[in-house]
């Protein structure tokens, strides 16, 4: 085994035990720290696909930002151990087999086209950001840019929810 | 043996740099807090530490080992785990930024085991050193916020609140304001940055000058970003007992203290080399006659202390202050003889000095200015530094458009 084989490794290790840890945790701040382990051991997976910039901002947005809000809120909220309501029999069974489906389907993907995905990890061969750019502001600049207005739509329609009636 | 040792050089040089460098940045952390204590007790008219050695110079000795020896409960009621991880995850994070930093431009100029050694532990060729080093500034907010949260307590709770409020609000300021300085730099590489800003004059080719506005809200929004005055509402004792860390005690509450003076040292370290030219020296290259700089401050100084130190009654004062002015009297005549190990101390002397010039800074600052109520804050980030760093980002990518980057 290579050395960033056993990275890898460990790093998928880490974000998929985050995962389960983060929907069967108890309490809402350790669910949202468990989320916090996924999202820096998928920038380390980033990283290893040579991928620096994209690995920055997925800490610098995910486990900064976005989580950071996430802990504020639930500790603004003073949240308390989730209550579990009865475990539906009949929504259980159904979920279960949706899920091992989708994961097959996902897995039967990625099996047919090993070409590609192999092509996109290479160790050692970075990805610049000025190719990075250039993808998003020259080739991609309209769906880049609906996306955004996508997002401004967003936060006008939470701001006009969330402001109080003037009485 | 000898066999294993270069087959591995790479990783034992890495672990030997990374113990160095930790020794000395816990050790310039420990001269820190008492260099903090003389000039706040200055600007107050007071004597400062004064008691435990010459100028009180064993205070740092004497604090740490009462961290060390001080009972340490546990308060009833706490998040265990997350209560015994918050200052681990506040010291790492803090630590880990150090080592981005770059302290010179040349390698050593012998080779060890066949390796290359640089000043700084990662290698110079890093392509993201400054977001990096903003991922990790990032993270270092959940160890306040969770030391807040898992302390089961009111006023720990309101600290972890506010520190992570603020943080959010001053993160985007703080990474908007560096925008400008990598638009005319053209990379995140910090030793590229620096290099970019090499001119004939010396000090006119440094970032402060085109980057005057970014570096103002460069540095207020990292002094809100490291909790200290007049941003240090998360642990304002005036209000909140001590904010996050009050029920933290001995040696846990010793480590948010470190890890509050090592991102101290960071930023710090940030700002001289963003916009001060890190390890470029202030005077033009042909100027020779400044390499004898380091000399010319540290002879008299060596001087001095051994005059200090003679002074003194006790055995540390009569040995070990006059051992240290000899030692520093030796390095500086060892500077003048050996040219080549002056030209090699240049790049760090010159970053030093700068760093040394902003921990003073950060201290005056808490020595002269009081603290923001909230919604100061609050508004001073969002309506303020947030609108003036945009604006900049603005206006310096027009400008480089118009006219091209600067050099």
């Amino acid at each position: 085994m290579t050395a960033p084989l056993i990275i890898f490794f460990v790093l998928a290790a880490l974000a998929v035990g985050g995962a389960l840890s983060l929907i069967f945790q108890k309490h809402p701040i350790h669910s949202a720290l468990s989320l916090i382990v996924v999202m820096v051991a998928l920038a380390g997976l980033y990283l290893l696909l040579g991928a620096e910039f994209v690995a920055a901002v997925q800490i610098i947005v995910y486990g900064g930002a976005i989580m950071v809000l996430f802990v504020f809120v639930i500790m603004l909220l003073n949240a308390g151990i989730e209550e579990h309501t009865n475990f539906s029999k009949l929504a259980g069974f159904p979920g279960l087999l949706l899920a091992f489906a989708l994961t097959g389907f996902i897995a039967a993907t990625i099996a047919r086209s090993t070409d590609t995905v192999q092509a996109a990890s290479q160790p050692g061969n970075m990805a610049s950001t000025r190719d990075l750019s250039t993808m998003i502001f020259k080739d991609f600049v309209y769906p880049f840019e609906l996306t955004s207005f996508l997002i401004l739509v967003a936060v006008l329609g939470a701001i006009v929810l969330a402001q109080r009636e003037k009485a | 043996m000898n066999a294993f040792l270069y087959a591995n050089a790479w990783l034992i040089i890495t672990v030997v740099k990374v113990a160095l460098l930790l020794f000395i940045v816990l050790t310039v952390n420990a001269y820190l807090t008492w260099f903090e204590r003389k000039v706040v007790a200055h600007i107050q008219s007071r004597w400062g530490p004064h008691r435990v050695g010459p100028h009180g110079l064993l205070q740092p000795m004497a604090d740490g080992l009462k961290f060390l020896f001080k009972e340490d409960p546990t308060p009833a009621g706490v998040d265990r785990f997350v209560y015994f991880l918050a200052p681990l995850l506040a010291l790492a994070l803090a630590l880990t930024s150090i080592a981005i930093i770059p302290f010179g431009p040349d390698p050593l100029p012998w080779k060890i085991l066949g390796q290359t050694i640089y000043l700084g532990i990662l290698p110079p060729n890093v392509n993201i050193g400054i977001l990096a080093l903003f991922a990790i500034t990032a993270l270092g907010v959940y160890g306040v916020a969770l030391a807040g949260w898992s302390s089961n307590s009111k006023y720990p709770l309101l600290g972890g609140l506010r520190s992570s409020a603020q943080m959010i609000s001053y993160e985007l300021a703080l990474t908007l304001s560096v925008v400008g300085v990598l638009l005319i730099a053209g990379s995140f590489n910090l030793t590229e940055i620096i290099n970019d800003q090499t001119s004939r004059y010396g000090i006119l080719g440094w970032n402060i000058f085109p980057q005057f506005l970014g570096f103002i809200c460069f540095f207020i929004a990292a002094v809100a970003e490291t909790n200290r005055v007049p941003f240090d509402l998360p642990e304002a004792e005036s209000e909140l007992v001590a904010g996050f860390h009050t029920e933290y005690a001995s040696f846990k509450f010793a480590m948010f203290f470190i890890a509050e003076y090592t991102s101290m040292i960071t930023v710090s370290c940030l700002c001289a080399i963003l916009f001060f030219g890190g390890w470029l020296s202030p005077f033009p290259a042909t100027w020779t006659w400044t390499y004898y700089l380091p000399t010319v401050l540290l002879l008299p100084a060596g001087l001095w202390v051994i005059w200090d130190g003679l002074r003194y009654e006790t055995i540390f004062g009569k040995v070990i202050l006059p051992g240290i002015g000899a030692v520093m009297c030796i390095l500086a005549i060892a500077l003048v003889i050996f040219p080549g190990v002056n030209n090699f101390i240049q790049a760090p002397f010159w970053l030093l000095s700068k760093i040394f010039v902003f921990l003073f800074v950060y201290v005056w600052m808490r020595g002269t200015l009081p603290r923001l109520r909230y919604d100061q804050l609050m508004a001073f980030g969002w309506k303020m530094l947030l609108p003036v760093s945009i604006a900049n980002v603005v206006v310096t990518s027009f400008a480089i458009l118009r006219w091209g980057a600067i050099k």
